[in-house]
């Protein structure tokens, strides 16, 4: 068992939690786990990423190879193509198609979508949507974590069981919302025909 | 055993409570941060009465540290790589008087400057300072690191430094936790001259330091975070503290077969390299930052049987990746896609409503009507002034640089001259240099952005909160040309006119801009939830 992730996004999107959640699951199994993160400067609003290791022998580099992720999930569109040099040929992208416009030169959104899905196995999820759907906007990082959970190599009930672990605190509620994000992204992710 | 997801920074910090520190200082600054906030959280260290709140500097942290050294207990000192600048005075003097108590110092470098002004790498003041350096490889060596490197500080009575860098800071693994250590007693100095440097005393201190590196090289050869890993042939790698990771990486995905030696530990083990290199006929030197060993064992005439960073094998900047040590170790890479064009960047930006912003907008307007324009700045959130729509500043050097830069121009001239800097920074190190410009009556506007907190690096306590007025007062700038602005929008044109007022003005000026970072309202306002 080896997994390599990419996580991305834009500063302030909390691509975190979701890092948590998978970590929490591996965890859970035994697994041992490396997630380099980004501090500092380009969490103002910059583009940022998360290297998560998962495997069940031991990781030595907290950074991935190029070309050696199994998956990219974004939480913003743009963002996902920014570490395409880092997936691997049978990889695969999930992200949201809500872009996160706080440059100048955004890009035309069609074309970006079009070009993930011109960039290998990709899945593009309407996030804000499915998390409405849910019952909480900010849930939408729930919503992409169910879409790519069958591209983690963890049992999804394993990850629901993180959810509920990570969201303990936060109340029923915020567990029951997070949880419905998590399964309509699920949903999304199998019913999606994907782009090759 | 407990077994917890750790920042190499949190492992350290983790490390440190462990290991019965009594005290930790520090002034924030990336990728160190973590370690102090993660004891200031710790329920454990506020049992046991840690003391963790912030130093106005490294230097007063340093000091502090030493001090509570002095006293016979073990204290903790943390910073970014340009902070032991700062604090450097104290740290090479602080090898000459050696310690009492365990004293470990760690550094954290940042190779690729993510968050930094240089790649300064911290090996060198090591060796600068004729003092142990540590570099763990991994969250798990952090950990264990700290409690080995108070016991060699205690036995060696001297300072130790613990060297990391950003990815070894900010990167989570699975660290198992050891036995922990009380306190030590209070056991000040018995020894009248060890710690006043007067010439005849530091001249023993200076020989008595030398006398120990024999000792301090043969720990380095036994040190246990060094690892010989078997392999055939006569090319072998040397790889120091993190850069292990990535030769590792490359030998298991690849199945290559090469011998490789880690070393985690200085002043160098010369034995064991020996012993090591001998029968080779090539050895790549892989390591984080500078190619400061890769240097030395070259030599002046540049023995070529060493490769690395010098001759091209390895980047000569920048952090190492595996990529690096794939290509360098003949590795044909897989064709990778390629980011496309369309990609557009995206630069880290002022948060929308940052006071930062309001100010740059006012300055713009009010300086736009002198003939030259030049505003020196300094290191915070509002150095991304220096960035569109309001490239307003033309410095930023080293903190507190701003107030005495724009005082060197003054003197030379220049008019207006004007300075920003934030508040952590001005408490950092801008009082001085606002005390120079006083004496010497130097026509400058030092404008101190006052968001009344150090946001950069995530919103820490600032030393100066509520007492800024006081301090300019204080150091003696005349309070008709002390004003507090609210840089808002809806005073706008009352900004402006205030600024040009004071840039006017043939002496010092200070202009408080004070309005709170909006991320630390928005935190407050989640707490008081
Ligand atoms: C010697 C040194 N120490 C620490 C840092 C890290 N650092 C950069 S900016 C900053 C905080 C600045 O705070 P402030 O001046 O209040 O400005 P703000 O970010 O709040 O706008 C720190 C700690 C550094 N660059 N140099
Ligand atoms: S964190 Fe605070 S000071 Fe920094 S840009 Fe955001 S609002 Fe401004």
């Amino acid at each position: 068992m080896n997994k390599n992730i990419i996580l991305a996004g834009v500063g302030g999107q909390g691509i975190l939690t979701i890092a948590a959640i998978i970590d929490l699951a591996a965890m859970g199994e035994g697994l041992k786990v490396k997630q380099a993160e980004v501090h500092g400067m380009s969490q103002r609003g910059g583009a940022v990423q998360s290297h998560l290791r998962i495997s069940d022998s031991e990781i030595f580099s907290d950074l991935i190879p190029l070309g050696k992720a199994d998956l990219i999930l974004s939480v913003e569109p743009m963002e996902s193509l920014r570490y395409l040099p880092y997936l691997s040929s049978g990889g695969t992208i999930v992200t949201a198609i809500q872009p996160f416009d706080n440059i100048a030169n955004y890009p035309n959104l069609d074309n970006i979508l079009n070009t993930i899905k011109n960039s290998g196995r990709s899945i593009l999820i309407d996030a804000v949507a499915l998390a409405g759907e849910a019952g909480n906007l900010k849930s939408s990082n729930m919503v992409l974590l169910g879409a790519a959970s069958p591209y983690l190599g963890i049992e999804k009930e394993k990850i629901e069981k993180s959810i509920e672990q990570l969201f303990s605190r936060k109340g029923q509620e915020t567990i029951d919302i997070n949880l419905r994000a998590f399964k309509l992204g699920l949903k999304a992710s199998e019913n999606k025909p994907v782009n090759i | 055993m407990n077994k917890q997801l750790l920042l190499g920074a949190e492992a350290i910090a983790l490390g440190a409570i462990d290991a019965g520190i009594s005290g930790v200082y520090a002034y924030p600054g990336t990728p160190s941060t973590e370690i102090t906030e993660f004891i200031q959280n710790s329920v454990v260290a506020k049992k046991s009465a840690i003391r963790s709140t912030w130093s106005a500097n490294e230097k007063t942290a340093y000091e502090a540290a030493l001090g509570m050294s002095y006293a016979g207990k073990r204290s903790l000192v943390c910073m970014k790589h340009v902070g032991l600048n700062v604090a450097a005075d104290a740290y090479i003097n602080s090898a000459i008087t050696g310690v009492n108590g365990g004293l470990v110092v760690v550094v954290a470098d940042d190779p690729s400057m993510h968050s930094s002004q240089n790649e300064q790498d911290s090996r060198v003041y090591g060796k600068f300072a004729f003092i142990p350096v540590i570099e763990p490889s991994n969250q798990q060596e952090a950990y264990d690191a700290v409690h080995y490197a108070f016991e060699l500080s205690e036995k060696t009575k001297l300072p130790v430094m613990l060297r990391i860098t950003t990815r070894l800071s900010h990167s989570r693994a699975i660290v198992s936790q050891g036995i922990s250590r009380p306190q030590n007693e209070l056991a000040p100095e018995t020894d009248t001259k060890k710690f006043i440097l007067l010439p005849a005393n530091a001249r023993a201190g200076y020989l008595r330091l030398l006398d120990k590196q024999t000792k301090l090289a043969s720990y380095s050869e036994k040190s246990v975070f060094n690892r010989i890993v078997d392999g055939e042939g006569n090319f072998g790698i040397l790889a120091f503290g993190i850069a292990f990771n990535y030769v590792m990486e490359v030998i298991s995905e690849h199945k290559l077969d090469i011998p490789v030696l880690k070393i985690s530990q200085y002043p160098l083990p010369e034995p064991i390299i020996r012993e090591f290199t001998e029968k080779l006929d090539q050895v790549l030197i892989a390591e984080e930052g500078y190619p400061v060993y890769e240097e030395l064992l070259r030599g002046f005439f540049n023995n070529k049987k060493f490769t690395g960073r010098l001759d091209g094998t390895l980047p000569r900047t920048g952090e190492l990746t595996p990529d690096h040590l794939a290509k360098a170790l003949g590795i044909k890479m897989a064709e990778t896609k390629t980011i496309p064009a369309i990609v557009a960047n995206r630069p880290p930006e002022l948060c929308k409503g940052c006071s930062h912003r309001d100010l740059y907008e006012a300055l713009n307007a009010a300086i736009s009507g002198f003939e030259e324009k030049h505003v020196f700045s300094d290191i915070g959130c509002y150095t991304l002034g220096a960035l569109p729509p309001f490239n307003s500043i033309n410095t930023c050097v080293d903190m507190g640089a701003s107030v005495t830069m724009a005082k060197g121009a003054a003197d030379a001239g220049l008019r207006p001259a004007v300075a920003v800097i934030g508040d952590s920074t001005f408490t950092h190190s801008g009082i001085t240099g606002l005390l120079d410009a006083v004496n010497d009556k130097s026509p400058v506007t030092i404008i101190i952005s006052d968001n009344g907190t150090t946001a950069m690096t995530g919103g820490q306590d600032s030393s100066g909160t509520n007492k800024l007025l006081d301090i300019c007062k204080g150091v003696g700038v005349d309070e008709k040309h002390i004003k507090t602005i609210v840089p808002l929008k809806k005073n706008m044109e009352e900004n402006i006119a205030i600024l040009k007022e004071e840039f006017e003005y043939e002496g010092v000026s200070v202009i408080l801009a004070c309005r709170e970072c909006v991320q630390v309202a928005v935190r407050k306002k989640k707490a008081d939830r």
